[in-house]
Formats: structure tokens, C-alpha cells, sequence
């Protein structure tokens, strides 16, 4: 008889039935994994490793057909596994994390429900010891005060606790084999630390298998033992992490190892290609954006008559010099956003004066700004690439606007000129122009909203999170073009960001904020290398990343 | 237009059941536009000599107690109930959205005052209240499409507020705003487009309910007026000849109607998918 690992995939390929015909989603992927040990499966954005997650437990829907290869668990074979044998096996023996946890819980159900509902269902306790187990488990994954927790609803909790319980769930059954599917995407990096910690802990104490999928080398690098590169439904290479990092083989590999920012990268080096930046850039000495003493209060209801305020920011003061790029970073909460949003002019503050160039424009309310002639100076680049653009306009009605309504342009032929120099100077294929936002991919996508925040020709942009949603080679190319546009533009950034490394590479200042208040702030270098605040020697401290000594 | 008719072609091949309330409901309007002049006899010439006879080869859906000809009047009636149900719905539809667009986007105070309209609207059984505002205001056709009208806004409200409140601050409409749009033109251009495919939905089925009106009101003497042509009026008289067997008399209308009201509940899909881009690829 052949012997399987604990978790055998063998040469697996799927494929998946859509409008355009059938689509080969995997081909020939194997991987095997033992008790107690932790694969790291690293990939981008559609390289299949989820459905390979998914397909050990059928849960890719009905559009989806094996069409050859086998998964053993524990030897036994899931081939087109029965309904009840399913059931058995999830939840109780295979559980996964999903990558989001605030959708992942049942908005209307308590998380005592939640935990009630796994413990009942796989009779691992009657309904009257449900309540004893719920709070050990809970416990377990350290939420400090677990008999409030029990009987919060999924909107209470934040993220970090939200995934909290999401892994709580999952552990409820003592399962042997943990998915876990982007666990941290979307949390901070000190939780981030946290979660990661406790997920080793359950390797190494209780010798469960783990099968940890992320986009994040450096998460994979930190917690994996072994790891296995997926492109385009195909695994390139696999090996050990020492293996891996030290000497790749695949080119695959070595464009993702290069694309990662680290503590000791370049700008320059994250992609092959050099950056070819002919003009050199000059920061100036006048300050472009000046900020004095910025706040931000927000009414909260509290029951039917009682109004709280709450003090998002709390009196911040910076500038940003002509030329300069100038990173804010912090964990989710700290006011960030706020602040961004503020110097945007797209949000009133409420106390405070902002001075650009020269002019104070702090008291003007954001809704007659759309009015003012500085309006096309400070432009933003959103979060999310895909919200920000509208689903019913094409690439071109999406640049053109700007020009339409900020510069007065009407001619048909103008407008068109501008957009096709526009794409160029992104370097969006001009073909795209006329396609809508869902055809595109998530890098064209950014790179629609960088033409048209630099469309009007700005001073200033704010850039608020603009690769967080993007694979770490894209995000490569358009860290990469956004250091092109500003020297070639001579802009004025605001890099706001969560991305300790993307910030070190790319500003040249960074202000770190904590609570609504700016605990530190100075050159890059100097706040990265010696940081002189508690707050930030944490956050640096828990970016996960790969290092020979650990090993 | 090319991407657009591929795209409204494959909606049909992917739903047969579209196809078929399409086909249904070109029917309808071409009977609406051309019947007129298709009928076999003058739906108002009365003729006692033939009256209450069943469906023949001559009269395929049978007379009426004046001789008049069941088919030809039928179709000639279509013009009137569809007109009815179709201004009714886009008056509501245009005064309803722009309320709820407001509502939804502005919120505050306007959002209150609104809310409190469609509340009290919506307190009234709402053909009750149809046939109050007809009685009081006179049986006129005019009169019938604003009752009708009135009595539909508050779904359009409700809808589209809630629809465009949730969009109201996606980071579309912020980049829109700092591309120099006022606010209006980011409700009207950017926000409402977005809001359509629910409301298709909303427009479709409610135009079988505007036609159930309509007909409603007509039935019970409060719409249009004999001897116009009507399929209400037809149901109505006809109810008075059940009980002595001529059943064609309630029938043939009454299935006219009843296919009209199933038409729009089954096209109400295919036309959110035809607007909703992200259904193209």
C-alpha cells in the first residue's frame, strides 16, 4: 500500500465552467504536508492557491470540476466526498480562517451563538457545556474579558477580535488540519504579530497541520517551515524557506523576493528594470502645506438624547516641503484617514489652520472648496482601486472628468488628446480607454486613479493607501511610477500608508501617528534605524520578515 | 451600442423565460400602437341582433350584450390601460426617485420630511385611497394616472433613498467631488446611474400593478367611463352575465390583463441585467 502524508494533494488540476467557455484554473498541483507543521502557500492575486485550499474541502461551488488528481487526508481519499462525510470532516477535523473576518461572522448572531452553533453541531458538548467550552476557547485565542466578548454582536468587535473569534471557531473542534486563507490581510501588524503567534503555538503544542495562504513573502518567510510558490494555477517551485530565500530558482520566485520591500531595499531594485528618472528632483526650502494645530471632532449618539464627542484628531501639527513625499503611518483608528481626508478638503475640520501655498484654506468648508481655483492643486489617490472608480464609466470618462469640470475643457478633440498623454505617462495601454472599471485588472485599475489625480496637473497629492490592495509585483511597478510622476511633475506627496517598509523606501519624512497624535516624526531613516518612541519601536517590531539568523 | 446589444443578446440566450415576457410584452405595445387598425369590427358599434353570442368563426372571442365585438374591443382597450399604467409609473418614478435621491444623499432634514411623506402615504390602504382622490377629483383619465402616480411614489422613494445612501460616501463619489463636481451633479451624475438595476426591477413590476389599478378603479365605477373600451369596465359588465353562462364576457379581458400583469413581473430581471454593467465582461 502507498503511503500518503498527512495531507497529500497529488497533481491536482481544476477547472472551472464560466461565460467565456471552460477556464484551467489548476494544473498539476501538488503538495503535501505533515502534522505539526506550517506551509506557507505564496502567490499572487488569481494564482489558485485559495481553490486549492477550497478543493480539499469542495467548497468551490458547483461550476468547479476535478478533472484529474487525488487528495488523501490522514489516507483517506476525498474523491467527490459525500454530503455527510463532508460534514463530518468540516469544521471538526478540517477548518479554515477566511480572509475577512468582519464578513465572515453572522452580523445578526452573538459570538455566543456563533461558538454554540460549531460545539453543538459537531456534538462536542450539549447545549448546557457549550457555555464552559465557549469561554475556554475564547480564552485560548487571549481575548481578555471572554464573558463580554461572548455576548458581543460581530459590529462591536474590532478586526483584530473579530479574526479572534473567527480562530476560535475554527478551533473549536480541535481540528487536525487549520486553513488558514489570508488570516491577517486587512490588520494591523501589531495584531498581526499576535494572531500569527498564536496560530504557531497551535502548530508546535497541539501538532496541528496548517496550510497558511498569503501574499506576504515576509509573513511566509517568518512563520513557515516550507513553502510552495503558485502561479497562474501552477506551482513553480517549493522548497524550504532558507532554500527558498537564498537561492531561488524560479524567475517567478526571485521577481517576488525582489518586489517585497524589506528593511534594506531600494525603490530601484524592487523591480529588473531600472527606473530611468532623467530629471533629478529639487526640494524646495518653502513649505508647500502647512498644518497648525489640527483637530477633528466627531458627534457619537449615545442612547436616544445623549451625544458624545469623540476626538478623532488631537491638535497635529506638520508641513511638507515642495518637492517632498512625506509618509504618515499608523495602526487602523489613529486618524490617518482623517487627517488625509482633511487636508484633502473633502471633510471640515474643526479647529485648526491648513496653509497651501501660502494661502489659508483651513476655513473654507469643503463644499465650497469644489469652487475654488485650488482645487486642482491638492488631488488624492484613493484606498481601494476599485471603489473609487465609478462602475458605469469608462477608463476615459474617469480621467476626462477632472479636466471637464476643474479646467472648463469642453472640446471633444482636446479632452481626448489629454487622455491618451494621460496614459502614457502612467503607462496605461491606450487601448483600455474605453473599457469599464470591473474589466480591468487591479493595476490598471491604480493606475486609472493616479491619471486622474494628476490629471489637472496638481501641487499636491494625498495617496492614501494606494498599493494596499495590490499584489506586491504591481505594487513594485507603481511605487516605481509614482517616484517617475513626482520628478517628472515635481508633486508634492502625502503618503499615507500601514506599510512601514513602502514607506521607508518611498518618503523621504515620515510622521508616525498613534491615537489621533503624532508620537514621532523626522527623517526616515533616522525614525526607522533608531526609533525614539515605544509605539514605533512596536510597529517596526512586528513587521514579520525573513532574516538568516532566525534560522 | 454593439457591446451593448451583445451584451442584452446573451441576457436572452442565458434566461429563455426573458425572451418569451419580451416577446409578450412587444406584443402588447404593438396592439397598444397598431390595434386600432387591425380589428375585425368597430369595438363601439352596437348591434342587437348578435348580442351575447359565444366565440365563433365571425366573433372568436364571442359579443356582448350590445353586439359589440369582444376581440376587437379587447385590443382596442390596450392602448388606454397600458397609456394608464405607463404615465402613471413614469410620473411616480421620475417624482419618487428624485425625492428619494435627495433623501438618501442629503439626509438630515430633508431625509425626515421625506421620510414622514412616504410614511403617511403609505398609512392609507393605498387603493383606497386611489379611489378617494378619483372620486373627489372626478373620474377623468388624467385623474386616474395622478392617483395612480401618487400611490406609487413612496415605493421609489424608499428604494432609491436607500440605494443611494449607501453609496453616498463610496470613494467614487469622493473622487468625483474633488474632480470639481457640486454635489447635485454627483448625486445625479455619478450616484443615481448606479441605482438603476434595483430600480428597473421596481419600475417593471410596478407597471403591472399600475395596470391592476387601473383596472381596479375602472371595475368599481371610478376610472374610465363606459362605453370606452376598458379591460376593468369589460370585467365589470361582463360580471353581470356569469351567472347566466356567457362566460367569454369576463374571461378574455380578464386573461388579457392577467398576461399584461404577468408580462412586466417576468421582465423586471432581464432589464436590471441589461442595465447593470457588471454583468457585460
Amino acid at each position: 500500500m502507498q503511503t500518503h502524508s498527512f495531507l497529500d494533494i497529488n497533481r491536482l488540476s481544476l477547472e472551472f465552467k464560466t461565460r467565456d467557455g471552460v477556464v484551467s484554473v489548476l494544473n498539476d498541483v501538488s503538495m503535501q504536508l505533515d502534522k505539526g507543521e506550517i506551509l506557507g502557500v505564496v502567490g499572487e492575486s488569481g494564482s489558485g492557491k485559495s481553490v486549492t485550499a477550497y478543493s480539499i474541502l469542495n467548497l468551490n461551488g458547483n461550476a468547479s470540476t476535478i478533472t484529474a488528481g487525488s487528495i488523501y487526508f490522514d489516507g483517506l481519499l476525498l474523491h467527490k466526498p459525500s454530503e455527510s462525510l463532508l460534514r463530518e470532516i468540516r469544521g471538526r477535523e478540517i477548518s479554515i480562517i477566511f480572509q475577512n473576518p468582519m464578513s465572515t461572522l453572522n452580523p445578526i448572531r452573538s459570538v455566543r451563538d456563533h461558538l454554540k452553533d460549531m460545539l453543538t453541531a459537531h456534538a462536542q458538548s450539549t447545549r448546557a457545556g457549550s457555555e464552559k467550552k465557549s469561554l475556554e476557547l475564547l480564552e485560548q485565542v487571549q481575548i481578555r474579558d471572554p464573558e463580554r466578548v461572548m455576548d458581543a454582536y460581530p459590529y462591536e468587535l474590532s478586526g483584530g477580535m473579530c479574526q479572534r473569534v473567527v480562530i476560535a471557531l475554527a478551533l473549536a473542534c480541535s481540528p487536525r488540519l487549520l486553513i488558514a486563507d489570508e488570516p491577517t490581510t486587512g490588520l494591523d501588524v501589531t495584531t498581526q504579530k499576535v494572531i500569527m503567534t498564536l496560530i504557531r503555538e497551535l502548530a508546535l503544542k497541539r501538532g496541528v497541520a496548517v496550510m497558511l495562504i498569503t501574499h506576504d513573502l515576509g509573513m511566509a518567510a517568518e512563520y513557515c517551515k516550507n513553502i510552495v510558490v503558485m502561479e497562474k494555477g501552477k506551482i513553480v517551485e517549493k522548497g524550504s524557506v532558507e532554500k527558498l530565500f537564498t537561492a531561488p530558482e524560479h524567475n517567478y520566485t526571485k521577481k517576488l523576493i525582489a518586489a517585497t520591500p524589506t528593511a534594506q531595499s531600494e525603490l530601484n531594485d524592487l523591480t529588473p528594470e531600472p527606473m530611468n528618472i532623467e530629471k533629478p528632483l529639487l526640494i524646495g526650502d518653502d513649505k508647500l502645506l502647512e498644518i497648525n494645530n489640527l483637530h477633528k471632532y466627531f458627534k457619537v449618539k449615545k442612547g436616544f438624547t445623549k451625544k458624545d464627542t469623540f476626538h478623532a484628531v488631537k491638535g497635529i501639527s506638520f508641513f511638507i516641503k515642495r518637492g517632498e513625499c512625506v509618509g504618515l503611518v499608523g495602526e487602523s483608528g489613529c486618524g490617518k484617514s482623517t487627517t488625509s481626508r482633511m487636508v484633502a478638503k473633502l471633510d471640515d475640520l474643526s479647529d485648526g489652520q491648513i496653509t497651501f501655498d501660502g494661502v489659508d484654506i483651513g476655513n473654507v468648508k469643503a463644499k465650497d472648496f469644489i469652487n475654488s481655483t485650488l482645487r486642482k492643486d491638492i488631488q488624492m489617490v484613493f484606498q481601494d482601486p476599485s471603489g473609487s472608480l465609478n462602475p458605469r464609466h469608462t477608463v476615459f470618462d474617469a480621467i476626462v472628468e477632472p479636466l471637464m469640470h476643474l479646467e472648463k475643457i469642453t472640446d471633444k478633440n482636446t479632452l481626448h488628446q489629454r487622455a491618451l498623454e494621460l496614459c502614457r505617462q502612467v503607462d496605461l495601454d491606450v487601448k483600455l480607454i474605453t473599457r469599464l472599471p470591473h474589466q480591468l485588472s487591479g493595476g490598471q485599475k491604480a493606475r486609472v486613479g493616479i491619471a486622474r489625480a494628476i490629471a489637472v496637473k496638481p501641487k499636491l497629492v494625498i495617496l492614501d493607501e494606494p498599493t494596499s490592495a495590490l499584489d506586491v509585483s504591481v505594487q513594485a511597478i507603481v511605487l516605481q511610477l509614482l517616484e517617475k510622476l513626482r520628478h517628472e511633475l515635481g508633486l508634492s506627496y502625502l503618503f499615507v500608508s500601514h506599510d512601514l517598509n513602502v514607506v521607508r523606501l518611498f518618503c523621504q519624512r515620515v510622521l508616525v501617528m498613534c491615537n489621533g497624535e503624532i508620537v514621532e516624526d523626522g527623517n526616515v531613516n533616522d525614525v526607522f534605524n533608531a526609533p525614539a518612541n515605544e509605539y514605533t519601536k512596536s510597529l517596526l517590531d512586528a513587521i514579520p520578515h525573513f532574516s538568516l539568523q532566525k534560522l | 451600442m454593439k457591446n451593448w446589444l451583445q451584451h442584452t443578446l446573451y441576457i436572452f440566450s442565458e434566461n429563455p423565460v426573458s425572451i418569451f415576457a419580451v416577446l409578450l410584452f412587444l406584443f402588447y405595445v404593438s396592439m397598444a400602437l397598431v390595434g386600432h387598425w387591425l380589428v375585425p369590427y368597430d369595438p363601439y358599434l352596437t348591434n342587437t341582433d348578435v348580442a351575447l353570442q359565444p366565440p365563433s368563426v365571425n366573433h372568436w372571442f364571442g359579443t356582448d350584450h350590445l353586439g359589440r365585438d369582444v376581440l376587437s374591443r379587447v385590443v382596442v382597450a390596450t392602448r388606454i390601460d397600458l397609456g394608464i399604467a405607463f404615465s402613471a409609473v413614469a410620473l411616480s418614478a421620475v417624482i419618487g426617485c428624485s425625492l428619494g435621491s435627495i433623501a438618501g444623499y442629503f439626509g438630515g432634514w430633508t431625509d425626515q420630511i421625506i421620510g414622514r411623506f412616504t410614511d403617511i402615504v403609505m398609512a392609507f390602504p393605498l387603493f383606497v385611497l386611489a379611489m378617494g382622490l378619483v372620486a373627489a377629483m372626478g373620474n377623468t383619465v388624467e385623474n386616474i394616472i395622478y392617483a395612480t402616480a401618487l400611490i406609487n411614489i413612496p415605493f421609489y422613494i424608499r428604494v432609491s433613498r436607500s440605494e443611494v445612501s449607501v453609496r453616498r460616501n463610496l470613494p467614487y463619489v469622493q473622487a468625483a467631488l474633488q474632480s470639481g463636481n457640486s454635489h447635485f451633479r454627483a448625486l445625479a451624475m455619478h450616484i443615481f446611474p448606479n441605482t438603476l438595476p434595483p430600480l428597473m426591477v421596481q419600475l417593471s413590476l410596478n407597471s403591472g400593478w399600475a395596470i391592476l389599478n387601473a383596472a381596479g378603479l375602472s371595475f368599481i365605477g371610478l376610472g374610465v367611463k363606459p362605453p370606452e373600451a376598458e379591460w376593468g369596465i369589460m370585467v365589470a359588465e361582463g360580471a353581470n352575465y356569469m351567472i347566466s353562462g356567457e362566460w367569454w364576457l369576463v374571461l378574455f379581458p380578464g386573461l388579457v390583463l392577467m398576461m399584461a400583469v404577468f408580462c412586466f413581473n417576468l421582465l423586471g430581471d432581464s432589464l436590471r441585467d441589461m442595465v447593470d454593467p457588471l454583468r457585460r465582461t
